[in-house]
Parts: C-alpha cells; sequence; structure tokens
C-alpha cells in the first residue's frame, strides 16, 4: 500500500481536540457559572405526591461549581497524559471521562441556574420528561442501526417517523382503537422503507440522495394530506385519543428509579423491548450474524450461500416497523392530533445519534438520551427565569454533537459495504 | 484498500447494446432516432421521469378532491378527475409561464402605449418575472449542492449556509449608509462570506477529524436556525427596535438588488447573478486545474491523493465555494425580495437545493433548467392554491416524485418498457456510502 497515512491522525487538531475540549468545559464550569453564582440550589428527587418520598438535597452552588470544573480540569490532565503517551486508559476508560464531563458540566449548570430558587429542582421530573421526549430519536436511531448493519444507509427516518405519526393519527381517529393505531403507524415506516429498498436495493439509486427526497416526499405527501383532508374533516380524521401512562406494579413505586423508569406509557416499554431484541438479534442470533455479513462483505456472504438482496430488503423494511412506531408516539403517546411537519427533524437527529454511538444499539440509544436530555433541560430552564436565551440552550445539542463527532469521537468507521448497493454477478 | 467488486454496476455498458450500436451504421436516420430515444438516454429519462411524476400528482389531487370523492357515478368521479387534475395544471402553467387572460386585457385596452403605461403589458409578462425570482435562489443553492456534489461531498447543509449569508446581507443592509451601487455590491459580498463560513467550517472540520459532512451539515444547520432564532430576539442584536417580533429592521434602499423590467415586475439583478454564478461554476470545473482536482477528487480520492492532489485543501476549497454561493441564495432573497431578515426568510431552500441538484445531475448547466422548472412550480402554486383549493405542497410531492425518478432510470425503462443502454442518470455517477 503506498497510500500515505490517513491525515486525520498525525494532525494536531484530531489528537489534542479531547484534552482541550474537556479544558473548555472546566473552565466555563468555573468562570461562567461559579463566579456568577449565588446561594444554595434545591434538588428534589421524588414526584410530587409520592408515596415514597426521599429528602431534598441542598448545594451550596458556588462551591458545586468550582469543584466540578477542578475535577473536570483534572479529568482534562490525565487525558492530556493519555495523548503524549505517559499513560495508558483503555476504551472504556475513555468513554466514562467524557460522560463524567457533561455530566459534571451538567451539574455546574444546573447549581447555577437554581442557585437561590424558591422552587426546588425536580431531578425526576429531569430524567422521566428525557426519556418520553427521546422515543421517537431512540426508535429512529435503532432503525438506523439496523439499516446500516445490513448496509443500507437509511437517512428516511425523518419521513418514516413523520408518516407513522399521520398515519397513527388517521388510524386511531377513524376505528377509535390505539392499538390499531400503533400498528398502522409501524406499517407506515415499512412502508417508506419499502420505497427505500426497491429504489436503492433493486434500482441502485444512491442511498442518501434517495433518503433525502423521500423525506422530501413524505413532508409534502403529509402536508398536502393535512389541508386537503384533515383539516376539512379534522373531526372524523385528526382526533385521535393518546395512550395514558401506566405504571408497572411495585417496580413503579421505587424512590427515583420507578418514576423515571417504569410509569410512562407504553411506548417506552416498547422502546426496551425493542433495544433488546435488536441488541441480543444482532450479536447473538444466526441472523445477527448473517445481518453484519452482508453489511461488511456482501461478496462474501453471497458466496458462502446467504441471500444478499433479499435478506436486505427484510432487515430495512422490519427497521421501518420501529421508526414507525416511533413516529406513532407524537400523535397517539403524547399530542393527539397531527400538524405538519410534526417530527420537526427528529429523524435526523436519530441519524446522528446512531454515528455518535458508533452503530451499536446501546451507543444509539445513549446518544439519543443525551439530545433528549438537552432538550428536556431547555424546556425545564425556560420555566424558571434563567438568564440564557432558550435559543442558545436549544442549540447546545447540535454544537455538542458536532464538537464530539469531531473532536472525541474523531472518525466513526461503519460497516464496510454501508451504501454499497449489491449486485449479484 | 480493496474496492467492493460491485460498486460501479451501471458504469459499464451490456454486451447487447455496443452490438446494437455497431450495427446502427446501416440504418436510416429515422431508426437511429427512433433507437435513441428507446434506448433510453439522460434526455429521454428525464422528460418520462416528469411525465410519470406529474401524472402521479394529477391522480393524488384528484382523488384528494371533495367534489371527485363525492360524484355519484363512476364515470362523474373520472370527469370530475379529470377536471381537478387539469384545473391544477392549467392553473399553475397561468401563474408560472403564461396567462392568456392577461393578453386579452391588454388588448381590451383604447390605446396601446397607455395600457403599457398603466402596467399591462408587465401584467403579460408578471408569470415570468415570477418564475424566475423564485428560481433565483434555487439555482444559487442547488449550485452550492451541486460542486461538492462534483467532488464528493454530500452538502445537505445549504439551509445554514443561506442563513449566514442572510444574516450579513441584512446587517450590512441595515447598519451602512452608502451610495447605491456600492452599497448593494457590498452586501452581495457580504452574503458570500457569511455563507463561505459555514461552508468552510464543515469543510474544515471533514479535512482535519474526518467527521462525516453530512452530520455536520445538518448539525449546522439547526445551529444557524436556532442563532438566527437567537439574534431576531435580541434587541441589542438584530431585532428591530421597538418591534416585539423577530425580524430585523427594512435593509435600506439603496441595498436593494435593481430591477431589470421596471417597477411593476420583481424580476431583479439576482436572476443574472445566479446564471452568471452557473457559468462561473462550470468554467471552474471544466477550464481550470482546481476544478479538475475538485473532479478527481470526485471520481476517486484515492486516486486522487496518490496523484498529488491535495484532498483536504479540496474539500475545504469546494464547501467553501458551495456555502458562499448558498449565501448568495440568502442575500438574493434579502436585497430582491424580501428587504428584511425574519424566521420565515430560508423557507424550504436547504431541501429544495438538493431536488435541484439531483435534477440538474449535478451540472450547472442542469442545475439552472432544474432551478427554472421547480421556480415555476413555486411561482404557479399560489395562484393554483386559490384557483383550484389544492393545497401549495402539491409542489413538494412534485418535486421529490421528479427527482426519484430522475434517479431511477432502470424503473422508468421498466415503466416504459425501454431497452437498457448507455448508463445514465444519477445512480451511475454516485453509488457509495459514508466511507467513501
Amino acid at each position: 500500500m503506498l497510500l500515505p497515512p490517513d491525515p486525520a491522525s498525525s494532525r494536531w487538531g484530531g489528537r489534542f481536540a479531547a484534552p482541550v475540549t474537556y479544558l473548555v468545559f472546566g473552565l466555563v464550569n468555573i468562570l461562567v457559572f461559579g463566579l456568577h453564582a449565588h446561594g444554595d440550589a434545591v434538588f428534589a428527587f421524588s414526584p410530587q405526591f409520592a408515596k415514597v418520598s426521599v429528602p431534598n438535597l441542598s448545594l451550596p452552588a458556588v462551591a458545586t461549581c468550582f469543584v466540578c470544573g477542578g475535577i473536570t480540569i483534572a479529568l482534562a490532565i490525565v487525558r492530556l497524559l493519555d495523548v503524549t503517551g505517559r499513560l495508558r486508559l483503555g476504551k472504556v476508560t475513555r468513554r466514562v471521562m467524557i460522560g463524567l464531563v457533561l455530566f459534571l458540566f451538567v451539574i455546574a449548570l444546573l447549581a447555577w441556574a437554581y442557585a437561590g430558587q424558591a422552587i426546588p429542582f425536580n431531578v425526576v421530573n429531569l430524567l422521566s420528561g428525557t426519556l418520553n421526549v427521546s422515543i421517537p430519536i431512540m426508535l429512529g436511531a435503532l432503525t438506523g442501526v439496523v439499516c446500516s448493519t445490513s448496509g443500507v444507509i437509511n437517512i428516511a427516518i425523518e419521513g418514516q417517523l413523520l408518516l407513522g405519526a399521520f398515519c397513527a393519527a388517521i388510524a386511531t381517529s377513524v376505528t377509535g382503537s390505539l392499538w390499531l393505531g400503533l400498528v398502522c403507524g409501524a406499517l407506515a415506516g415499512s412502508l417508506v422503507a419499502v420505497l427505500l429498498g426497491v429504489f436503492t436495493i433493486s434500482y441502485l439509486v444512491d442511498q442518501i440522495v434517495l433518503g433525502v427526497v423521500l423525506n422530501t416526499l413524505v413532508l409534502g405527501l403529509t402536508g398536502y394530506l393535512y389541508n386537503a383532508i384533515m383539516v376539512p374533516y379534522g373531526d372524523t380524521l385528526n382526533n385521535p385519543s393518546t395512550f395514558g401512562p401506566w405504571k408497572v406494579p411495585g417496580l413503579g413505586d421505587i424512590p427515583i428509579i420507578g418514576p423515571v423508569f417504569f410509569d410512562s406509557t407504553v411506548f417506552l416499554y416498547l422502546t426496551y423491548l425493542l433495544l433488546a431484541i435488536v441488541q441480543i438479534g444482532l450479536f447473538r442470533t444466526r441472523w445477527g450474524l448473517r445481518t453484519r455479513a452482508i453489511g461488511e462483505h456482501p461478496l462474501a456472504a453471497d458466496t458462502v450461500g446467504i441471500r444478499v438482496i433479499a435478506m436486505r430488503y427484510r432487515n430495512v423494511i422490519l427497521a421501518g416497523l420501529i421508526a414507525g412506531i416511533g413516529g406513532a408516539y407524537f400523535t397517539i403517546g403524547s399530542v393527539g392530533a397531527f400538524g405538519p411537519d410534526m417530527s420537526s427533524g427528529e429523524g435526523y437527529i436519530a441519524l446522528a445519534a446512531m454515528i455518535f454511538g458508533r452503530y451499536t444499539p446501546f451507543g444509539a440509544i445513549a446518544a439519543a438520551l443525551l439530545f433528549g436530555f438537552t432538550t428536556q433541560l431547555q424546556s425545564i430552564l425556560s420555566s424558571i427565569n434563567v438568564p440564557i436565551q432558550s435559543n442558545l440552550l436549544l442549540l447546545t445539542p447540535y454544537v455538542v454533537t458536532i464538537i464530539v463527532v469531531a473532536g472525541l469521537v474523531g472518525k466513526v468507521r461503519g460497516p464496510r459495504a454501508e451504501g454499497v448497493p449489491f449486485v449479484k454477478s | 484498500m480493496t474496492t467492493p467488486p460491485a460498486a460501479e454496476p451501471a458504469a459499464t455498458p451490456p454486451p447487447e447494446a455496443d452490438k446494437e450500436r455497431d450495427s446502427s451504421k446501416n440504418k436510416s436516420f429515422g431508426i437511429i432516432l427512433r433507437e435513441s430515444f428507446l434506448e433510453g438516454n439522460t434526455f429521454t429519462i428525464t422528460v418520462l421521469a416528469l411525465v410519470t411524476a406529474t401524472v402521479l400528482g394529477g391522480i393524488l389531487c384528484a382523488f384528494t378532491n371533495a367534489t371527485v370523492l363525492h360524484a355519484p357515478t363512476a364515470g362523474a368521479m373520472i370527469s370530475r378527475a379529470w377536471d381537478v387534475a387539469s384545473g391544477t395544471y392549467v392553473a399553475l402553467f397561468q401563474g408560472s409561464v403564461f396567462n392568456p387572460h392577461t393578453v386579452a386585457e391588454l388588448f381590451q385596452q383604447a390605446s396601446l402605449p397607455t395600457a403599457i403605461h398603466d402596467g399591462y403589458l408587465s401584467a403579460v409578462f408578471q408569470p415570468l418575472s415570477e418564475t424566475a425570482v423564485q428560481a433565483t435562489p434555487l439555482i444559487l443553492t442547488g449550485l452550492a449542492v451541486a460542486l461538492p456534489y462534483q467532488a464528493g461531498l454530500f452538502n445537505i447543509g445549504g439551509q445554514g449556509q443561506f442563513i449566514g449569508g442572510a444574516i450579513l446581507a441584512a446587517w450590512l443592509g441595515y447598519d451602512l449608509s452608502l451610495p447605491f451601487f456600492v452599497h448593494v455590491v457590498v452586501c452581495v459580498i457580504g452574503g458570500f462570506v457569511g455563507g463561505a463560513v459555514i461552508g468552510w467550517l464543515t469543510g474544515e472540520i471533514k479535512a482535519r477529524t474526518g467527521a462525516h459532512e453530512v452530520i455536520v451539515t445538518i448539525m449546522l444547520n439547526y445551529v444557524m436556525q436556532y442563532l438566527l432564532a437567537y439574534l431576531l430576539s435580541s434587541q441589542s442584536l438584530l431585532q428591530a427596535p421597538g418591534s416585539p417580533n423577530p425580524i430585523t429592521p427594512p435593509i435600506a434602499s439603496n441595498a436593494h438588488l435593481p430591477l431589470i423590467a421596471g417597477s411593476n415586475l420583481r424580476i431583479n439583478v439576482g436572476f443574472l447573478i445566479a446564471i452568471g454564478c452557473a457559468f462561473g461554476i462550470w468554467w471552474l470545473l471544466n477550464r481550470t486545474t482546481t476544478g479538475f482536482e475538485f473532479r478527481s477528487v470526485g471520481a476517486n480520492s484515492s486516486a486522487a491523493r496518490v496523484a498529488g492532489v491535495k484532498v483536504e485543501r479540496s474539500w475545504v476549497l469546494v464547501m467553501l465555494i458551495g456555502g458562499g454561493l448558498a449565501g448568495l441564495a440568502g442575500a438574493s432573497v434579502i436585497q430582491g425580495t424580501d428587504f428584511t431578515l425574519n424566521p420565515q426568510s430560508y423557507g424550504t431552500y436547504g431541501i429544495d437545493a438538493i431536488t435541484v441538484a439531483l435534477l440538474g445531475l449535478g451540472r450547472p448547466g442542469g442545475v439552472v433548467a432544474a432551478g427554472l422548472l421547480f421556480g415555476a412550480l413555486h411561482a404557479g402554486s399560489p395562484g393554483m392554491q386559490t384557483v383550484t383549493s389544492t393545497p401549495v405542497q402539491i409542489v413538494q410531492v412534485l418535486q421529490a416524485l421528479i427527482v426519484m425518478f430522475v434517479a431511477a432510470p432502470p424503473l422508468i425503462r421498466a415503466i416504459f418498457r425501454l431497452r437498457a443502454a448507455r448508463a445514465s442518470g444519477v445512480s451511475a455517477t454516485m453509488s457509495k456510502g459514508w466511507n467513501a
């Protein structure tokens, strides 16, 4: 191989980006939050009217910010030693460090924002809200993982979410059955997947291009049908009921964990289930091994008798069901009525979460939760008078993604044959 | 570095096609013409894709219309469906190209000179002017996608770059007071710079760290969208003093792009700038070393690197120019039609740009044609909605359908039973994934 080495690894930006980013976070914790905080911040850990209540925690804001900043800077130094070769850290340790830096940043932010506020900051509301807000992103990202692992780039997640939301709303309004709406939403997701499959697997259209076009098509189609039939016949076509929360008996009463993880709509439990299915399926079954094979080296898979094209079709369509369920959450899981462009780009976020999570189910879910967390944090902080513009808060997750994708993670390698159509010769 | 063997399936023509072409020497011109049509070359495919999309769009508007659905008999339903669909397209045409009523009115006036003075002649050309106005940002943002596409980059960041340009153009427009011509030029350059900065950022991040440009551009779109919302809601920044709405003060009249065809028509110099940019990009790609490097990076970046092309430099440069073009689109909207910046200014140009670039097959000339076509759809849609009560979103559906069919020549060949022939269309030029 005469090719020169990959330039990304030899440039300074690639190596020192991580420690420098940590350092910036640490300095923000101290100089921005620490020096401008006054009084104590109170954290509450149980929802209102809980059976078992956990006592509130009161922290002095200034000291908290300084401690968070100090630890972050210490982490930056450790990472610097790792980069220069004085210290060897494992992959897991590095990732834990990323998580820790972000966690400390959030603590400092909250301590600063809630210092001297009359209402305590409710941690349970933040966390359970995060989980619920993230449902479409998590399911979309899982869809992306399955498709990418099979060697098909799915940019049409956005379209799948939107059509899922639309069809779930119509089906529930017409039949009155929430479960039928859920099924129709899922099927709508796989309908988009069928189009994706026909055009990219059979007709070899570029997958990124077609994904973007399918999103435009669904956006236009749902917007058109909304104005053409949903607005004039709103009572019969766009008036669905929604799934109510269901508390898991026993588990739901555990302090902190219960209200966060086990007191929600069926969509959250479906997300747990689908995460488990995808994780076990991909890494513990014959189907998973074959799926990874057709994504990495379809020719080799074909040689040993795996039907690559049929398998890609099946995986893309099955994965479409997952995104369709995620889309149904928008209407029959939370808001009820359908509105144009309801998914507001969350499919693209799911895509970013998938790459951010390095094409693994758990990684994708974790990244999706990060996005949901910032959205939820923003909506909570905007309810108290924090002197941060809500728009600036809203753009932080996107900046963080760029930083993470560029600086902390570097080049993420997807499945080798991802995006390359397979032609049996 | 082994390339997968199945990477470019459509690039080599099947052997039968070669044989046919050899034997065509002895045939008459008419037969050659007919066969070349049936072979399904790029032009035929594009026309048939347009026809297919139009038919599907017509079916969609017909069978979502209340009068059609409530028709008493099947025959009545079909005739009403035809009326609705054809009515929709006629209204689109009248709003974007030519409306016979305006000519009739022109000649009903007592004397031609006074009629021209009263604006009846302008009314005849009003639809075409609107098409040009709508096409201007589409052509510019389409070029912003098409140019990086030639270098193998997929620029979904048209929206963010558009906003970057619009912010700078609007700010220079209302904050400075300069003489007429200078002010226009300063704002247009500002628009280019504003977009170029965002594009450069994407290219630089990709070149330095290898982060995929699709993700970075999508993220930057959101960043710019919220940044704009922030700037427009802060009195000390861009928001008009004393205004409760998120909107900038109107730009100075000296910064307006000059009108080309009289005060009644909105067509302005922006359209000429767009055409000029398309020509410039064509020249850059086909007549300069830099352009050759761009294309070689797009064709095979590893080979280009071995041949001594600085691949990273090409990425940065191509995104910088692409971003600048999208920024120019922002400037053309601010200085040409809107005259103020608000959160609706960026519309759906980011996504429309992709469809324009794809329909134009990534070539500057094609982008101009595609921009004019979609500009016509945009120009005709408001009138269509008032006349036929068909929602304007039908335009977006049509756009997506057209691009889908243009991108899949084998599908069009299968529908119209054309013979498989030379490689054509988008799928032949690109079928590579994230990792390419």
